[in-house]
């Protein structure tokens, strides 16, 4: 049961029942849809940048509580952040969930420490990951992302 | 020996038990544990477990008897080769299937079916023929269709199903065209244990002189089957999921409509004579066993085989039958679950899903109780959505599972919603 409550944080079970940013945006620039074959994990996400920026950021879908509450805390996280600095974030978490990183989250991942219990449920790793990847994806191309062979 | 797998007179049975805690003796993977917590495997209709009697089986092959077969004069080869047409004929006994011949290796369900769809359907399939199904198909069931129907401008036709998961016979029949060229159903749905009226089904077909095929995956290791009584044309069944091996699977087709048929693979085999021109065919089965098959495999399964037998596979089916049932009641107690796929007539699987938790979510804390189910769309993505759903959580049964295995499942679901509550 230990391990369940590492994974299953309140933070995530909160951000699961009530996700926020949880709509369409209706003057996003960009938007991309990923799927997680695994377990139909399905998310849209729109993003509205000026080109270095974020302004604003949401998504909508259906997914495991893993998936939905990354997407939910992602969003609330980046408003505001320059895309660089979004993609070395998702850099940093995706090494947390990966358990690619010494055994204290990065100071930087604040909230996001919550999904450091991931890396112990390496089958929730694409869960954990797929708002990210579909984030990067919208802003870099605009195209559907699975994350089928990713590398967990 | 056949006979043993015909449902029993009752009277027959009185004073016999099956006696589960003796058969899980004989699967040694059943004894461990996940962390601290005993291994309760419920995902049977993903692949089954082996019995000792199946890993000693491939051992000693390798052991004491490995060489290609058809192909040496040498002792080994004419053992292995012994060996492995053994398997065949175990086979067609299990079958009830008139020749030994009509008994082809494959790699599996899906490969049988890949089969038929490239070498039946590339040869009888032209613009507008039809080929039906249904909508509680595997994708195995449906993407051989689609590709062929690209091919060749068939068009692929699905009977619909009703709230409970069971097909609607009269819609079936009302597909039935002089365009279909074959119907190719599901015996026993993966996702749902529904079990299709296949001699219904059959019957209708052939009234209008359609083959049919069914898709055995789920069927083979939980009802008996009688190909010639059924009078089906084609089946397929995988190896894996009837205590066999992996890698192995078999496609029963009708002598007449494999001789009619051309190869699927070419290669070793398969030929009786090769010039650089062209080459003649070998007689069946070898025609459509093209280079080395799967040897190991087929002894392995013919070993599965033998192992039903000697079980009493009528006492085992009925004791899924009370696994199913005491599954249904501790599963309708729990509140917010819903149960996907309420046939009158299934087998001990049991699809459902829990309000407010997702199925990935179930799995993975299932997973920490010990408790192995599969989760997601069972490569049913169509029924999924049949039935609005985008998932769900499956517990399948075998006879090696035990009630109080089932009373661990109910009780690692209640724990799911404590952590969600
Ligand atoms: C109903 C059904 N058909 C076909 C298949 C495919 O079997 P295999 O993967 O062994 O080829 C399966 C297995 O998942 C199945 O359950």
């Amino acid at each position: 049961m230990s391990d369940l409550r590492e994974l299953y944080q309140e933070v995530i079970l909160d951000h699961n029942k009530n996700p926020r940013n949880f709509h369409k945006l209706d003057n996003a620039n960009h938007s991309a849809e990923g799927y997680n074959p695994l377990c139909g994990d399905q998310l849209t996400v729109f993003v509205k940048t000026d080109g270095t920026t974020i302004q604003d950021l949401s998504f909508e879908g259906h997914g495991c509580a893993i998936s939905k509450a990354s997407a939910s805390l992602m969003t609330s996280i980046l408003k505001g952040k320059s895309t660089e600095d979004a993609f070395k974030l998702f850099d940093k978490f995706h090494h947390m969930v990966t358990g690619e990183m010494g055994s204290e989250p990065d100071a930087e991942l604040g909230k996001l420490a919550v999904f450091a219990g991931v890396c112990e449920f390496p089958s929730r790793v694409k869960c954990a990951s797929l708002a990210w990847h579909t984030l990067k994806s919208a802003i870099s191309s605009g195209e559907q992302v699975s994350t089928e062979g990713d590398d967990l | 020996m056949s006979s043993l797998l015909k449902t029993h007179d009752p009277s027959e049975m009185n004073g016999l038990d099956f006696d589960v805690e003796k058969i899980r003796q004989d699967f040694p993977i059943l004894h461990q544990k996940v962390g601290s917590k005993p291994l309760i495997y419920l995902d049977n209709a993903a692949t089954s477990q082996k019995p000792q009697c199946v890993i000693d089986a491939v051992e000693k092959y390798y052991r004491e008897d490995n060489a290609n077969i058809h192909r040496g004069v040498h002792m080994l080869s004419e053992r292995a080769t012994d060996y492995y047409e053994g398997a065949r004929k175990k086979i067609q006994a299990f079958l009830h299937a008139k020749h030994a011949h009509e008994i082809l290796f494959v790699r599996g369900t899906t490969e049988a079916i890949n089969l038929v769809a490239q070498s039946f359907g590339r040869t009888n399939l032209k613009a507008g023929d039809e080929i039906l199904i249904t909508h509680m198909e595997h994708h195995s069931n449906i993407v051989p269709w689609q590709l062929v129907c690209e091919q060749t401008g068939a068009v692929l036709k699905v009977a619909p199903i009703n709230d409970r998961g069971e097909l609607i016979l009269e819609e079936f029949r009302k597909l039935l065209s002089e365009k279909t060229r074959l119907v190719s159903v599901v015996h026993i749905s993966n996702s749902l244990g529904t079990i299709n009226p296949v001699k219904e089904i059959i019957a209708m077909a052939h009234n209008q002189n359609i083959p049919v095929m069914l898709d055995g995956a789920q069927a083979t290791p939980h009802v008996p089957i009688d190909v010639l009584e059924l009078d089906c044309d084609f089946y397929a069944f995988s190896g894996h999921k009837l205590f066999g091996p992996t890698g192995i699977g078999v496609l029963y087709g009708k002598e007449k409509f494999l001789d009619a048929m051309p190869p699927y693979q070419g290669g070793g085999d398969m030929i009786r004579t090769v010039t650089l021109e062209g080459s003649t065919y070998n007689q069946l089965p070898y025609k459509f066993e093209a280079g080395t098959p799967n040897i190991s495999g087929a002894i392995g399964l013919g070993a599965a085989i033998d192992y039903l037998y000697q079980i009493n596979f009528s006492l085992a089916t009925r004791h899924e039958e009370e696994l199913l049932h005491y599954a249904q009641d501790k599963l309708a107690a729990i509140n917010g679950l819903r149960m996907i796929g309420e046939a009158a007539n299934k087998i001990s699987v049991c699809s459902f899903v829990i309000e407010g938790i997702h199925p990935h979510d179930l799995g993975t804390i299932l997973d920490q109780e010990g408790v192995a189910i599969r989760t997601g769309h069972h490569c049913t993505m169509p029924l999924m959505k049949r039935f609005g759903v985008p998932a769900t959580a499956r517990a399948s049964m075998a006879f090696y599972n035990t009630l109080q295995e089932i009373d661990s499942l109910a009780a690692a679901l209640r724990k799911a919603q404590e952590v969600f509550a």
